[in-house]
């Protein structure tokens, strides 16, 4: 028999895997100068938990700039922040044609009369300039009914290439002192990106800005990859590579491009996750064809087993005070939700809905689970309170699978998979309420999405 | 126009005897009714054709069925048969689960086919079993007639012994 006539496709998992761009990440982490402090003002009277919200009219006149140069960037930075804002359906902006007042110094009196005139209920006036490639922005934000100032004026500086995050950083501020909400704009989704047909798919790992933006390649396509997940600072990324022949989890350090690849767990190894203080990893080892939860101590490699027993146990979520973590189990007879001290001890079983539950990851807040569930042919997304109670199915298709968080516990992005021999998935978001559920565009198919912490 | 379609028609005529007659010569040639009887017994062919190379599964099931039984007796003979060193079992699940539970899934899967090929005298040094989940559907429908064949177990002969 010919001994090299082996299956072509197990090669073509085997090839090492190289780290991309790694030195790109380098330059967009930076620190940004706060010049005037903030402080705590009486929020706009609007509550985004509410089911149907009217979204708030914003005038936004162009940014006060002196010369040409940066006026391109003025203009880049409002339109990155124009469209977080309309992307959160809790905004809309009021057309710059109708403006009565002229914008001519940030530091000018409010003519509040002129912009109730034309229906807007806040204002946002910013100064742009660019000095030797470092962008600085002064903007104010006006409660224009109640006329007064939302937060006193912030200023933001950072270097020519940072357009996007100055940007990112001026929709978190007005949109958490609108709303009263966390921030989560200036942020990055690791996920999967997909191509070629269903049965040959490849897939490579990837990160971009929370809005489609500034994506990058962090291994080619020649192993399968799957679910990554940012750790507790976003400066790593754990994530399920067949590198080898066989999916083993790998920790990517996203500063200096260095790979640990823990040869100290036997066996097939996956669904990773960080805990909350970054120092343990949790995550399924596939022993003699069970599946059971472990820890590992980063620091000082102890592993510890968390479950013991014949069914899968998988998907492990800790919760943020690490004290426990939320986990999937067939133990019952069929995937379901289960809760147990994350130092080991008697597991309890959460979901009890009629069908399968899967994914469950523990909410930035701690008050919820978010979880993929399949019941009659259909796959959701949808959250119950940490003790199961209170379920609500926000999301119903072929396949919605992976939720992921954003920081302030108040967005789910997810895959979407369509069905058919072109079934093929994409990333979306959805309000934790159920409302505003939007499609990420993006140029390659895209799945298992990771939102990361607030950048610093 | 005309011209056109005579020298279409001179085409047409042209490859169809020039197909009839390839047909022909590969025809004299051919391996008659059994498609492998030029096939060796030891070789790679006869094993996933004759032997059987796949295991199917019920849904969210890891329990070898009956019908499959015979199969990986066969596979057991084989095996020993030709001194293969290497073997690797591959499990599978089709794509209505979520991508953890179905890496566990096919791992229950594989390590159920390469269980039973122990208990039929394979030296179990010479398995490996590996999960793919829902990663390397072999049918791309979204019905039971495609998901009924990807919820499966191969196993896949890497090398002999000698």
């Amino acid at each position: 028999m010919d001994i090299n006539n082996k299956k072509k496709y197990n090669k073509r998992y085997s090839t090492p895997l190289k780290v991309y761009n790694w030195v790109v990440l380098l330059l967009v982490f930076f620190q940004f100068n706060f010049v005037f402090s903030q402080e705590n003002v009486p929020e706009l009277d609007i509550d985004v938990t509410d089911g149907v919200v009217e979204p708030i009219p914003v005038a936004f006149p162009n940014f006060i700039t002196t010369d040409f140069s940066s006026s391109i960037i003025a203009n880049e930075i409002s339109r990155v922040v124009k469209n977080d804002l309309l992307n959160t359906a809790l905004f809309r902006i009021v057309p710059d044609g109708s403006y009565i007042s002229d914008v001519t110094s940030i530091d000018s009196p409010v003519r509040f009369a002129d912009w109730r005139a034309i229906n807007s209920d806040l204002l946002v006036v910013g100064d742009v300039t660019v000095v030797n490639e470092t962008i600085t922005i002064k903007f104010r934000l006006w409660d224009v009914v109640g006329q007064n100032e939302i937060f006193k004026g912030v200023q933001f500086k950072g270097p020519s290439n940072s357009i996007r995050r100055i940007a990112h950083k001026v929709s978190d501020l007005i949109y958490s002192g609108v709303t009263g909400e966390g921030k989560y704009f200036d942020t990055r989704i690791a996920f999967i990106s997909e191509r070629g047909p269903k049965n040959k798919r490849t897939k490579r790992l990837a990160i971009m800005d929370q809005d489609g933006a500034n994506l990058i390649f962090l291994t080619d396509s020649k192993s399968i990859v799957l679910a990554p997940r940012f750790s507790p600072d976003s400066r790593k990324i754990l994530y399920t590579s067949y590198e080898t022949g066989k999916p083993r989890v790998y920790l990517m350090n996203l500063m200096n491009g260095n790979l640990r690849t823990f040869p100290e767990l036997p066996g097939m190894t996956f669904a990773p996750r960080f805990s909350p203080d970054g120092k343990k990893i949790i995550l399924s080892i596939t022993d003699n064809g069970n599946t059971d939860i472990y820890t590992l101590n980063l620091e000082n490699n102890l592993k510890k087993r968390l479950t013991k027993n014949v069914a899968i146990d998988t998907a492990p979520s800790f919760s943020p005070d690490g004290k426990f973590i939320v986990f999937e189990s067939d133990r019952g007879g069929n995937q379901q939700i289960y809760v147990m001290p994350s130092k080991g001890g008697k597991a309890k079983r959460i979901s009890f809905g009629k069908g399968r539950y899967g994914t469950p990851v523990w909410s930035p807040r701690g008050d919820m689970i978010a979880f993929t569930k399949m019941y009659k042919g259909n796959f959701h997304i949808g959250v119950m309170r940490k003790d199961g109670s209170q379920e609500r199915l926000l999301t119903k298709a072929f396949i919605d699978e992976g939720p992921t968080w954003a920081p302030n516990g108040r967005i789910l992005m997810f895959f979407r998979e369509t069905s058919g021999v072109n079934g093929a998935p994409s990333l979306h978001t959805i309000e934790v309420t159920g409302r505003n559920l939007k499609k990420i565009e993006l140029s390659s198919f895209a799945s298992d999405p990771s939102w990361s912490s607030l950048l610093k | 126009m005309n011209y056109q379609k005579i020298i279409m028609s001179v085409l047409i005529l042209f490859i169809v005897t020039n197909c009839s007659e390839t047909n022909g010569i590969f025809g004299k040639t051919g391996s008659g009714s059994d498609p492998f009887a030029n096939i060796s017994q030891s070789s790679l062919e006869y094993f996933s054709n004759e032997v059987g190379d796949t295991v199917l599964f019920k849904v969210n099931q890891s329990v070898i069925e009956p019908d499959y039984r015979e199969v990986l007796n066969s596979q057991a003979k084989w095996i020993k048969e030709n001194s293969i060193a290497l073997v690797t079992i591959e499990g599978h699940a089709d794509e209505q689960g979520t991508r953890e539970y179905n890496l566990a899934l096919g791992a229950r899967r594989a390590t159920a086919v390469r269980n039973y090929l122990v208990s039929k005298g394979v030296s179990e040094s010479n398995l490996s079993v590996v999960t793919y989940g829902k990663e390397r559907p072999l049918r791309i429908c979204s019905e039971e007639n495609c998901w009924s064949k990807n919820r499966r177990a191969i196993t896949i002969i890497d090398g002999s012994s000698s």
